[in-house]
């Protein structure tokens, strides 16, 4: 924590006495995470902030992986009662900062020189027009898969490594009548396995120029159309049960030796710690196969919403505690994700907590850091929704691979 | 308005009559089905809810999930379970409850017994109020809250509840008054009775079954309502729909399936209690409004 | 009202005092919701996106918008539900009143339970609900467990089916509050014309198909009111149920408006499918309330 926050901390607080009620050195915060380990590492942060003085307001609003707490912020800046901080996603952050709502945070960030420690494409969320607009808590990767190892073991399959493997492992569990693949079917957790298979199937160049850069050559490639048939393998070799399927439903089905894979990002580690399993010998966690050397990733953020043209004392001292290391790896650690900076010591991580920081700052040097697209980390709310539309139909024999491709592009176009 | 307790006219045999009982108790049944899942669920251990059948009846009986979502479930930073919710809510519909129905029983009595030239189109517009969708008034209302200095405040939802409520208020009030006799009103006139002791000494005294109506009718949808709970609603303000939402909601943690249902009871329960408690009343509320219309 | 010659200062107050105190809700009512109504359909034509912007774009969000499958499938849906609500709904209503008017024993018991339902909100039945349909783990898997191997019913799965399952979730909340209605009429009529009716030899079937159901005809107003509103509104209920899913089979407009407001950042279109689900509920409704309120003069 910088010393110079806490004097200038200091002569805002006797400032705000003078002008009566410690009342407004308290920050409000608008967050989704509600359940018991998320909210708990949260409270790390709000024991922080009241050592400095500062009071904690919390505004939880959960339910659609933020999009709830998205429609109350909306209804919060229009009626000009913006919280002092938002939890947000990708180009939710830039969206807002486009509206010259977020507050510019240079100053903190100068000082602690995030600049040097957050990966550059991370950065590319939490700045906009080369100001600092926000705060990043984490990096979750979305290229996992989950195995149950004594299943694996007892059909004497290896933790594949190319979707050749895959396709053979998976065939040679159902021929055993076995469910090969444990699924949720949301819309969210369909395009989660979609930029994985994309990924996979075209390569990073390919999952950049079409979910990136939104090339419409790329999205209407016979690479597409083949990513969409390797969907419909997926999809032919889940159980029948699996519309509508939470995610973590999914992840016990796994834990309980019902299914063996399970593709979902890395917060699915809490559900089998929760179980009582271990990494590595309950159970494994790969990456997607054919996706070994990259990483696609979503972020959590505190947007600092402006409070009348500057950034106030509190604000500045929330974003310094949220980027302090302590707070990234205490808070990382219960999460499962990984800490936005770099430079955070792995000591008290898991195996599959190492091996995930490990490969993000391998990927963030080797240009192999890619937004994950199902998580709104490639491309604006709009196009996101526009591809689980199309992912979805397909996946739930809506049409083919060939419609889905026209589809996909028609759809994005729309969206634009 | 004819008691309750009519004359037996139709006749039916002995078959009919069983077959009668037997399925209106096949439909109990399935009224009563969620119910059951939700709380043979609450009583039983986590471990046994992800890893077996979820329908079966628990082989341990635990009470903890109940606790645990009352004080101690985590539905923001804190564990507070539902409880400091509990109070936000009942802050809001008492007073959301009260004017809108006093507003309904006044505009039923305009409308009914001080008819003027145009009163069914008035009438026809606040009626038609009752349709519109509440997801378009957000962005609208937030800005008008907040131009009012209402934004996040329970008196900003009390506003925003009454507005949405006044159209069901006066649309059974309407009906229920033009029940009512009108030349006991005329002849209080000629007595020289003014417009509000009209209303206070002839009408409201007879108004019991339709304020129950009313009353149980707003007080539900108040208590369950969650979008405007979300969105104009602060820290300081939250209603318990916004915490059951977080308890159940959780998008990437553990998923404790028993406090969420004992949680989601406990939620409901003050709307329970009413319907159970006032339901015979109901009945007769509504029979003495819809009918004579 | 007759008024009387003589206008002091008292009278004049009388007369204009119904007026006053209807005046509050009036405004309230043309401001937030007429005047909202009014600025969502002016959003339709504007560049909306992530907030309110006013940059004229002509009819273009309506050209977007029908140009999507998703809003296709969203009517057709809408379409499917209302009808199959509404009358279901009805059906079983009228047919449990009527049950319930046979001087059964235990009314006072059954009648809670068939109206426990509307108290609940979907927030909090929704699980349980999602948990009964789950063929793997639900009514059907329980089935399976009684020794009823074929048994069947994997509607919530099965993209064709899916609607069907809305609708009887749905059902299951307001047919007892219909039921409620359809009671309360039935208690409401007079005696003495059932009696005349029985002496001059009428069945039962009759009775009920010539009289009870013809005198009923003020709550089928109201129960035609409460659920086309508690239609039109159905959010709540498909987001728990289904998502939308499976796909996007059981999209309706409203989740559709919201989806497109708020999650998808494009205000405009949103706000067009808002309008134009307004317009719908306006054509159904205004024919209907007028031809009802007109008679009842």
């Amino acid at each position: 924590m910088a010393r110079l926050n806490q004097k200038f901390i200091g002569a805002v607080a006797a400032a705000v006495l003078v002008a009566g009620g410690a009342h407004s050195a308290d920050v409000e915060v608008l967050h989704w995470w509600t359940s018991g380990g998320e909210a708990a590492a949260l409270n790390v942060l709000k024991q922080d902030l009241e050592d400095q003085g500062i009071g904690w307001n919390d505004m939880p609003v959960a339910g659609g992986g933020g999009e709830q707490a998205m429609t109350v912020l909306r209804a919060r800046v229009t009626a000009g009662n913006a919280p002092t901080a938002v939890q947000m996603l990708g180009f939710d952050i830039l969206d807002w900062a486009a509206q010259g709502a977020l507050a510019n945070l240079n100053d903190v960030a100068e000082q602690e020189g995030w600049d040097a420690v957050v990966p550059t494409a991370l950065q590319a969320f939490a700045k906009h027009d080369g100001k600092w607009i926000s705060a990043p808590v984490n990096v979750h990767s979305t290229n996992w898969v989950w195995a149950n190892k004594a299943l694996l073991d007892s059909h004497g399959i290896s933790a594949p490594d190319s979707w050749e493997e895959f396709t053979a492992a998976v065939e040679k569990l159902a021929a055993a009548g076995v469910t090969p693949i444990a699924f949720g079917g949301q819309p969210w957790q369909e395009a989660t396995a979609f930029d994985a298979v994309v990924m996979s199937t075209g390569g990073p160049s390919f999952y950049k120029s079409a979910f990136i850069d939104l090339n419409e050559n790329a999205l209407g490639s016979e690479t597409m159309k083949e990513a969409f048939d390797r969907m419909a393998f997926i999809r032919a070799h889940v159980d029948d049960n699996f519309s509508g399927r939470d995610w973590n439903l999914a992840t016990a089905m796994v834990i309980n030796g019902e299914a063996a894979f399970q593709m979902m990002g890395d917060w699915a580690k809490g559900e089998f710690l929760n179980a009582g399993k271990n990494p590595g010998s309950d159970f494994l966690c790969f990456r997607f196969p054919g996706t070994a050397g990259q990483v696609t990733f979503n972020a959590d953020q505190f947007a600092m919403f402006d409070q009348g043209g500057t950034v106030s004392a509190e604000q500045a001292a929330l974003a310094s505690a949220i980027l302090s290391p302590s707070f990234q790896s205490a808070f990382n650690v219960v999460k499962g994700s990984v800490p936005a900076r770099t430079d955070v010591s792995d000591a008290d991580f898991d195996a599959c907590g190492k091996q995930g920081m490990k490969d993000l700052a391998a990927a963030a040097s080797s240009g192999n850091l890619f937004g994950s697209m199902a998580h709104g980390h490639a491309a604006p709310a709009a196009v996101k929704n526009a591809v689980y539309d199309v992912v979805t139909a397909h996946f739930n024999g809506e049409y083919d691979s060939e419609t889905a491709v026209e589809e996909l592009v028609s759809a994005i176009s729309i969206a634009q | 308005m004819a008691a309750a307790t009519q004359d037996m006219v139709v006749r039916t045999g002995a078959v009919t009559r069983t077959l009668i009982y037997v399925v209106l108790l096949l439909f109990a049944l399935f009224y009563l089905l969620p119910l059951v899942v939700m709380l043979v669920n609450s009583v039983k251990p986590l471990a046994e809810i992800t890893g077996g059948n979820m329908i079966a009846f628990p082989d341990v009986w635990t009470l903890e999930p109940w606790r645990k979502a009352w004080s101690e479930a985590q539905v923001g930073v804190q564990a507070t379970g539902l409880k400091p919710y509990f109070w936000n809510s009942i802050k809001m519909v008492v007073p959301a409850v009260t004017i809108s129905t006093i507003l309904g029983a006044l505009n039923g009595y305009v409308l009914t017994k001080w008819r003027f030239r145009g009163d069914t189109v008035l009438f026809g517009l606040m009626l038609f109020a009752c349709f519109i969708p509440f997801q378009i008034v957000l962005i609208p209302m937030a800005r008008v809250l907040g131009i009012f200095g209402l934004a996040g405040t329970t008196w900003g939802l009390v506003v925003v509840h009454v507005v949405y409520g006044i159209g069901f208020t006066t649309l059974y009030y309407r009906n229920y008054y033009a029940a009512f006799p009108s030349e006991l009103v005329r002849a209080a006139q000629i007595d020289g009775a003014s417009f509000f002791q009209i209303f206070w000494r002839i009408l409201l005294p007879s108004s019991g079954p339709i304020t129950v109506v009313s009353i149980i009718w707003q007080f539900t949808n108040i208590w369950n309502d969650f979008l405007f709970g979300a969105s104009f609603a602060d820290f300081s303000s939250q209603p318990m729909t916004v915490a059951l939402n977080n308890l159940v909601q959780s998008s990437t943690g553990v998923k404790e399936y028993n406090v969420h249902f004992a949680g989601a009871i406990l939620a409901a329960l003050p709307t329970l209690l009413v319907y159970i408690v006032a339901g015979r009343y109901f009945v007769r509320g509504l029979m003495a409004g819809s009918v004579k219309g | 009202m007759t008024i009387t010659a003589k206008l002091t200062m008292r009278d004049r107050l009388q007369v204009w005092l119904p007026k006053l105190v209807l005046s509050p809700s009036l405004a309230l009512t043309l401001v937030f919701v007429y005047g909202f109504i009014l600025f969502t359909a002016y959003l339709s034509f504007t560049d909306s996106r992530i907030l309110p912007s006013y940059g004229w774009v002509g009819w273009e969000n309506y050209v977007k918008l029908f140009s999507l499958r998703h809003w296709e499938v969203a009517v057709t849906n809408m379409a499917v539900f209302a009808v199959l609500y509404m009358a279901i709904c009805t059906a079983i209503g009228l047919m449990l009143a009527i049950l319930l008017d046979q001087k059964i024993r235990g009314e006072g018991i059954l009648r809670p339970i068939y109206l426990y339902p509307m108290a609940l909100s979907f927030i909090v039945s929704g699980t349980a609900w999602k948990w009964m349909l789950d063929p793997g783990i639900g009514l059907e898997n329980t089935m399976h467990a009684l020794g009823w191997v074929n048994f069947q019913f994997d509607w919530i799965k099965n993209r064709d089916f899916a609607i069907y399952t809305v609708v009887l979730a749905a059902v299951w909340q307001t047919s007892g509050f219909v039921m409620a209605m359809f009671l309360a009429g039935l208690r409401g009529i007079d005696n003495d014309i059932l009696k005349a009716a029985q002496i001059d030899g009428a069945s039962n079937w009759n009775l009920y198909r010539r009289i009870c159901i013809p005198l009923l005809r003020p709550a089928f107003l109201s129960a035609f009111v409460i659920l086309a509103h508690l239609a039109i509104k159905t959010y709540d209920l498909v987001i728990a149920l289904t998502g939308g899913g499976p796909g996007r089979a059981t999209e309706l407009p409203a989740t559709f408006m919201y989806s497109y407001t708020f999650t998808r950042n494009q205000m405009g279109i949103g706000a067009a499918s808002a309008t134009i689900m307004l317009m719908t509920i306006a054509a159904i409704m205004i024919p209907y309330l007028y031809s009802e309120l007109r008679e009842r003069r």
